[in-house]
C-alpha cells in the first residue's frame, strides 16, 4: 500500500492519539479495547475508521472526541491535551471545538430544524455567524424545512440537520459515528457527499466510524482497526479496494 | 402471567418506589388515625369505667323543665335526701358529691391546664374511698385543700405548700394537706382536681347544705339494679333520677367514642385527600411503565396472551405494589399512632397511658385502602396496555404518541368547569345554610373540570413563563419545551400539587377574612378599655365588678350578667348591665328608639326584636327566676353582635330577683385608657387571680388571631401530607422524564451542555411544573375562599374579603421550593448519565 501525504503532516494535525490504551475491567475479566494506538487526523482531511465489530473503532473515536476516558497514552485536539482535562473543560472543548453526527440523528424533538442546528451555539451562548449558517443550510438543502420539527422530517433530512448542526459552529473537527447507519443508500450518499464537500470546499476535518465500504470510499483515508490495534491504512480508497481489503483481512483473521 | 407481573415489579423497583411511597403515606395516615383514635378512646373508656368504680347508683336532681311562666329549676339534693339514701335497704354507704370550677395557679401564678378541666370537689369524711391519699391527710376547714398527684407533680406542689386558687373571683390560698390519686377522666386528660372538706366545698361552690349528686354504694350481695329499684322507692321520684354505675360508665364510653368519632372523621378526610393525590401518581407511574414496555407487552400479545391477560398482568403488578404499600403503610401508621400520643403528651395535653390498640379493622382498612387505590389507579393504564397491537413488537417505534386529540377531553373539562363555576356563583346568592350543599357540589365539579383541563391550560400558562426562563438560556428553553411535551403527565403531576394548594389557600383566605370580620365586630362595638372574664368562660362573682369599680383610675364598669327568664312561655336569657354606664362602654348602632336602660326600660337587639315582633316602645311581661313578673318597655332596638346581644336590663331591676347572680364579663373603662400599668392595676385589684383574664381590645384581637392561627396551622399540618405526596409525584415524573430522555441528554452532553446545564434543565422543568400546579391551586383556592366568604359572610355585617397576599406569595415560593427539592435526585441522575450508552442507537 502506498502512502501519499496530502498535506504537511507536522503543522496541521487536527487531532492526534499517541499510545492510546483503553482497558475495561480487571484481572481475568480484563478487556483491552484499545492497545497503544497512535494515529493522527490531519486538517482538511476526511478519515474513515473501519474494522469489524469489537475492533475498538467506536472506542477510539469516543476517546479522541473527549466522550470517553482512556487508560493510558495521550490525546490532543489541536494543542489541547485531553487526558488532563476535567469534565467541565472537556464539555467546553466538545462544545467549542468538536462537532458530532450520530447514527440515530439525535435531534431534540421539541426544537425546530433551525433550532437544532444552532443548539451548540445556543448552549455556548454565542450568536451564530449568519453568513456561514446560511451557506451551511444552503449546502445541505434545508432552506425550506427550517421551521419543521424532526418528527416532520424524513430520516435523510434529519441527518442533514445533524450534519448542519455539526458544521454550523465551525468546529476544528467533526466526528461521525456510523452517520449513514440508519439511512437508505440514497440519503446516505447525500449525507456523505455533504461531508466530503465540507472537507474539500470548506477545509473541514472529518473523522467517521463506519463499517460500510461504500461510505468509506468517500473518505480521503481509511484507518483499519482490529483487536484494538491499527492494522493498516489506505489513501484515496474506493469501495472495491476497501471491500477487498476487508475480505482479505477477514480471511487472515479467520486463519490466524 | 403472575410470574411476568412479579418480575416486572422487581425490574422496576426504583421506579415503583415513589408509587409505593405515595400510597404508603396515605395508608400510614389512615391507619395512624385509626390506631391513635382507637387507642385514645379505649384508654379514656377504661379510665372512665374505673372512675365509676365507687358508684353503684348515682342519685341526681331531676331538672324541672321551664313551664309556662316558671323558669326551669334544679331541685336541691339536701342532707335529708342523702341520709335517706344511705338508710335505703341494700345500700352500704352514700357519699354526697359537690363539685365546681376551681382554678389552680402554679408557682408562677399561671393557670394550670387550659382552665376547661380545672375541677374542684369535696373530700368525703375522714377517708374518701374515691380518692386514696398517697401523702398527707384529708383537708379540714376553709384553709386546707388536697390536690391530685398529677397536678402536684406537674406544678411541683408538696404537702405543706400554700396554693393559690380561685373559684369564681376571689383568690384563696389554702395549704395543701394531702395529695391523692384519681381515675377522674378530666385529670387523665390534663386537668386538675382540688378537694376541700364537704362543708367548705359546699360554701365555696355556693351550695350550702346541698349536693350535686349522691353516690350510693351497694351492700355486698345487692346488685346495682336492685339498689336502684330500692332507691327509686324511697326517694321522691319528682325530685331525683337514679342511674346505675354501669349505665354511667356506658354513657360516658359512648360519649367518648362519639367525640372521638368526629375527630377521627376529620383526620380521615385529610388522609383521603392525601390518598386522592396519591392516585394521580400511581396512574402516572403505570401509564409510563406501560408506555415503556409497549414492545414487551406487544410481544406477549404476539406470542398469544389475550388482552385480558395483559390487563391482568398490569393489575397484578398494581396489586403487588398496593400490598407492599399497604403493609408498610400500616407499620408506619402504627408508628404514627404511637408518635402522635407522645407528641400530644409533649404538647401538655396529657393523654392517659394504655396499650396501643391495633384492631383487626385497622389492619383490614389499611390493606384494603392500599390495594384498592393502587389497582383502581392502574386500571386505565392497564386497559391501555391491552390495546397495544401485537405488531408493535416488531416496529421500532416505542412510547405511544401522546399528541392524541384533546378535543373531547377539553370539551368535557370545559363543561365540568363551567357548570362548577356557575353552581358556585349561584350558591353565593343563597343564604348560608341553603347554599352549602350547592357550593360543595359546584366546587367538586369545578375541581374535576380543572383536572380534565390541566393539559390544555398547561400550554398557555407555561408559555407565560417563557420570558423568565429565557434568562437561563438553552437550559431554560429546553425545560419549558420538555414540560409541555407530555401535557397529560405534566397535568397529572401539577394537579397533585394543585389539590393541596387549593385547600390551603382556600382555608387561608376564609380564615383571614373571618378573623378580620370578627375582629372588627369586637372592636367596633366596644368602647370599654378592658374586658374581664373567666379563663374558661365560666361565670364571675359580682364581687369582681365591685372590686373593679372601686379600683383607682376606673371611671365606669358594667357586668354582663346572665339570667334566665320566661317571656310568653319561652325561655329568654336577659343580660343585666349597669344601665347608666352601658352606653359609655359600648358603641352599638341603634336602629330605632333612644338607647336607655334603667327601671322598666330595656334595649333589645334587632334579631330578638324581629323574632318577637317588637319595636321601640313595645312592652312585654317578663317572669324572673324567682317567679315574680314585671312589665318592661323596649326603649331601643340595637344591632347586636357576637359579643353583645339580647335583652339588656338594668341590674338594679334584675339582680333583686336572682338567687345567685353571676356575670359573664365585666366591661371596664378607665381614665387613662388601656396601658400596661392600667392592666397591672386591674389585675392587682383582683388579687392577681390565675383564673381571671383582663383583656384590652388588642388582647381580644390577639386572642382571636391566635385561635385562627392555631386552626390554620393544624390544617396546614394535615394538608402537608397531601403536599408531600405531591412532591413524590413530581420526583417520579422527573425521574421518568430523565429516563425517557436519556438519549437526548446524552446528546446534549456530547455537543457541549455541561453537567450544570443538564441539572439546571431538569430543575427548571420541575420548577415549571410545580409553579404551574401552584398557580392553579392558589387561583382556585382564592376563588373558593371568596365564594365561601360570600356564603358565610351574609351572616356577618362586618364581613369583608381579605386576600393574604403575603401568604399567597409564600405558598408560591413553597411550590417553587417543592420543585427544586423534587428535582434534586432526578437532576443528579441526569447529570451523571453515561453519555456513551445514552447516545448509542437502539
Amino acid at each position: 500500500m502506498t502512502t501519499t501525504p496530502i498535506a504537511d503532516r507536522t503543522t496541521s494535525v487536527a487531532a492526534r492519539a499517541t499510545d492510546l490504551s483503553k482497558i475495561y475491567g480487571q484481572g481475568e475479566t480484563q478487556v483491552v479495547a484499545l492497545d497503544r494506538v497512535s494515529v493522527e487526523f490531519r486538517q482538511a482531511e476526511f478519515t474513515a475508521i473501519m474494522g469489524p465489530s469489537g475492533s475498538g473503532k467506536s472506542t477510539l473515536m469516543h476517546c479522541v472526541a473527549g466522550l470517553d476516558t482512556f487508560s493510558s497514552g495521550s490525546v490532543r485536539i489541536g494543542d489541547t491535551e485531553l487526558g488532563s482535562l476535567k469534565d467541565k473543560q472537556l464539555t467546553k472543548l466538545r462544545r467549542d471545538k468538536i462537532g458530532f453526527i450520530f447514527q440515530a440523528f439525535n435531534l431534540l424533538p421539541t426544537l425546530t430544524a433551525l433550532e437544532n442546528i444552532t443548539l451548540p451555539m445556543d448552549i455556548a451562548g454565542r450568536k451564530p455567524d449568519k453568513q456561514w449558517l446560511e451557506s451551511v443550510i444552503q449546502m445541505v438543502g434545508l432552506k425550506d424545512r427550517l421551521s419543521h420539527r424532526p418528527s416532520q422530517l424524513s430520516g435523510g433530512q434529519q441527518q442533514r440537520v445533524a450534519v448542519a448542526r455539526a458544521l454550523a459552529s465551525r468546529p476544528d473537527i467533526i466526528f461521525g459515528d456510523e452517520p449513514t447507519g440508519n439511512l437508505d443508500s440514497r440519503s446516505g450518499a447525500e449525507v456523505l457527499g455533504f461531508l466530503r464537500n465540507s472537507v474539500r470546499e470548506l477545509g473541514q476535518t472529518v473523522v467517521m466510524v463506519t463499517h460500510d465500504p461504500v461510505a468509506a470510499a468517500y473518505a480521503d483515508r481509511v484507518v483499519f482497526l482490529a483487536d484494538g490495534r491499527i492494522v493498516d491504512e489506505m489513501y484515496r480508497p474506493t469501495a472495491d479496494n476497501v471491500l477487498d481489503f476487508m475480505k482479505q483481512f477477514d480471511a487472515k483473521g479467520r486463519t490466524s | 402471567m403472575f410470574r411476568t407481573a412479579l418480575r416486572n415489579v422487581l425490574a422496576h423497583k426504583a421506579r415503583l418506589l415513589m408509587t409505593v411511597l405515595a400510597v404508603m403515606l396515605g395508608v400510614a395516615f389512615v391507619s395512624g388515625t385509626l390506631v391513635f383514635t382507637n387507642t385514645i378512646s379505649d384508654t379514656y373508656q377504661n379510665s372512665s369505667a374505673k372512675g365509676f368504680d365507687q358508684v353503684d347508683v348515682a342519685v341526681r336532681p331531676d331538672y324541672q323543665e321551664s313551664k309556662g311562666n316558671k323558669v326551669g329549676k334544679t331541685p336541691e339534693l339536701t342532707q335529708a335526701l342523702l341520709d335517706r339514701s344511705a338508710r335505703t335497704p341494700g345500700a352500704a354507704s352514700a357519699i354526697g358529691v359537690v363539685s365546681g370550677f376551681t382554678a389552680l395557679a402554679d408557682k408562677d401564678g399561671k393557670l394550670i391546664g387550659g382552665g376547661f378541666q380545672s375541677q374542684g370537689g369535696n373530700y368525703w369524711g375522714a377517708k374518701d374511698p374515691r380518692y386514696p391519699l398517697v401523702e398527707g391527710a384529708a383537708p379540714r376547714g376553709a384553709g386546707q385543700v388536697a390536690i391530685d398527684s398529677e397536678t402536684a407533680k406537674r406544678a411541683g406542689y408538696e404537702v405543706g405548700d400554700k396554693i393559690r386558687m380561685s373559684i369564681d373571683g376571689p383568690v384563696l390560698s389554702p395549704t395543701v394537706t394531702g395529695i391523692f390519686t384519681t381515675d377522674d377522666g378530666n385529670v387523665a386528660a390534663g386537668g386538675s382536681l382540688a378537694l376541700f372538706d364537704t362543708a367548705t366545698a359546699q360554701k365555696l361552690f355556693g351550695k350550702t347544705g346541698t349536693y350535686d349528686e349522691i353516690d350510693v354504694k351497694a351492700a355486698p350481695g345487692t346488685s346495682q339494679t336492685a339498689l336502684r329499684a330500692a332507691l327509686d322507692k324511697t326517694l321522691p321520684a319528682k325530685l331525683v333520677e337514679t342511674t346505675t354505675g354501669k349505665q354511667l360508665a356506658d354513657d360516658q364510653a359512648e360519649l367518648i367514642s362519639s367525640q372521638m368519632g368526629s375527630f377521627r372523621q376529620m383526620l380521615l378526610v385529610f388522609a383521603g385527600i392525601a390518598l386522592f393525590v396519591g392516585t394521580f401518581i400511581i396512574a402516572n407511574t403505570f401509564t409510563m411503565l406501560v408506555a415503556q414496555r409497549t414492545k414487551e407487552l406487544a410481544l406477549l400479545r404476539a406470542v398469544g396472551a389475550s388482552r385480558r391477560q395483559v390487563t391482568r398482568s398490569v393489575l397484578i403488578e398494581a396489586f403487588v405494589v398496593g400490598t407492599v404499600a399497604g403493609v408498610t403503610g400500616l407499620v408506619a401508621g402504627i408508628g404514627i399512632g404511637a408518635g402522635m400520643r407522645s407528641l400530644m403528651g409533649a404538647l401538655d395535653a396529657t393523654v392517659p397511658d394504655g396499650p396501643l390498640v391495633v384492631s383487626g379493622g385497622t389492619v383490614a382498612t389499611a390493606l384494603a385502602v392500599g390495594i384498592l387505590i393502587t389497582m383502581l389507579a392502574a386500571w386505565l393504564p392497564g386497559r391501555r396496555a391491552a390495546k397495544i397491537p401485537p405488531v408493535a413488537a416488531m416496529s421500532s417505534v416505542h412510547a405511544q404518541a401522546t399528541a392524541k386529540s384533546l378535543v373531547l377531553r377539553n370539551t368535557l373539562g370545559a363543561l365540568f368547569a363551567g357548570t362548577g363555576v356557575a353552581v358556585v356563583l349561584w350558591a353565593t346568592t343563597m343564604n348560608s345554610s341553603d347554599g352549602q350543599a350547592p357550593m360543595g357540589i359546584g366546587a367538586v365539579l369545578l375541581i374535576i373540570g380543572v383536572f380534565i383541563l390541566t393539559p390544555l391550560l398547561s400550554r398557555p400558562l407555561i408559555a407565560a413563563a417563557a420570558p423568565v426562563l429565557r434568562v437561563f438560556g438553552t437550559a431554560g428553553k429546553l425545560a419549558r419545551q420538555n414540560s409541555v411535551r407530555n401535557p397529560r403527565r405534566t397535568a397529572a403531576t401539577a394537579s397533585a400539587l394543585m389539590i393541596g394548594l387549593t385547600l390551603i389557600t382556600g382555608m387561608t383566605v376564609m380564615a383571614g377574612s373571618l378573623q378580620k370580620s370578627i375582629d372588627k365586630m369586637a372592636s367596633a362595638a366596644i368602647r370599654a378599655d378592658y374586658i374581664v372574664s373567666m379563663a374558661n368562660g365560666h361565670e364571675l362573682s359580682p364581687d369582681v365588678d365591685r372590686k373593679l369599680d372601686a379600683t383607682d383610675g376606673v371611671t365606669t364598669t358594667s357586668p354582663l350578667r346572665n339570667a334566665p327568664s320566661r317571656i310568653d312561655g319561652e325561655t329568654e336569657y336577659l343580660t343585666g348591665v349597669n344601665g347608666s354606664a352601658i352606653g359609655k362602654l359600648t358603641d352599638l348602632k341603634v336602629d330605632s328608639g333612644s338607647f336607655r336602660v334603667g327601671g322598666g326600660q330595656v334595649v333589645v337587639d334587632s334579631d330578638t326584636a324581629k323574632s318577637r315582633d317588637w319595636t321601640a316602645g313595645s312592652t312585654f311581661t317578663v317572669h324572673y327566676e324567682d317567679g315574680k313578673a314585671q312589665q318592661l318597655t323596649v326603649s331601643a332596638v340595637y344591632e347586636g353582635n357576637e359579643l353583645i346581644r339580647g335583652i339588656m336590663v338594668d341590674n338594679r331591676t334584675l339582680t333583686p330577683h336572682l338567687s345567685d347572680p353571676a356575670d359573664m364579663q365585666v366591661l371596664v373603662k378607665t381614665a387613662d385608657g388601656a396601658s400596661d400599668a392600667t392592666k397591672d392595676r386591674l389585675e392587682k385589684a383582683l388579687g392577681t387571680n390565675p383564673a381571671i383574664k383582663v383583656q384590652s381590645k388588642q388582647d381580644l384581637s390577639d386572642d382571636i388571631a391566635q385561635m385562627f392561627t392555631l386552626i390554620l396551622n393544624m390544617v396546614y399540618g394535615l394538608l402537608a401530607m397531601a403536599v408531600l405526596v405531591a412532591v413524590l409525584g413530581v420526583i417520579n415524573t422527573l425521574a421518568m422524564s430523565v429516563f425517557e430522555r436519556s438519549q437526548e441528554i446524552g446528546m446534549l452532553r456530547a455537543i457541549g451542555l455541561d453537567r450544570k446545564g443538564v441539572k439546571r434543565m431538569v430543575r427548571l422543568e420541575s420548577l415549571v411544573i410545580s409553579l404551574f400546579g401552584g398557580v392553579l391551586g392558589i387561583g382556585l383556592g382564592v376563588f373558593f375562599g371568596w365564594a365561601a366568604g360570600e356564603l358565610l359572610g351574609t351572616k356577618m355585617a362586618t364581613y369583608e374579603l381579605v386576600l393574604p397576599w403575603g401568604r399567597m406569595a409564600l405558598f408560591l415560593l413553597g411550590a417553587a421550593f417543592v420543585g427544586v427539592l423534587a428535582a434534586l435526585w432526578p437532576a443528579r441522575r441526569a447529570a451523571k448519565l453515561n453519555m456513551l450508552s445514552a447516545i448509542k442507537a437502539e
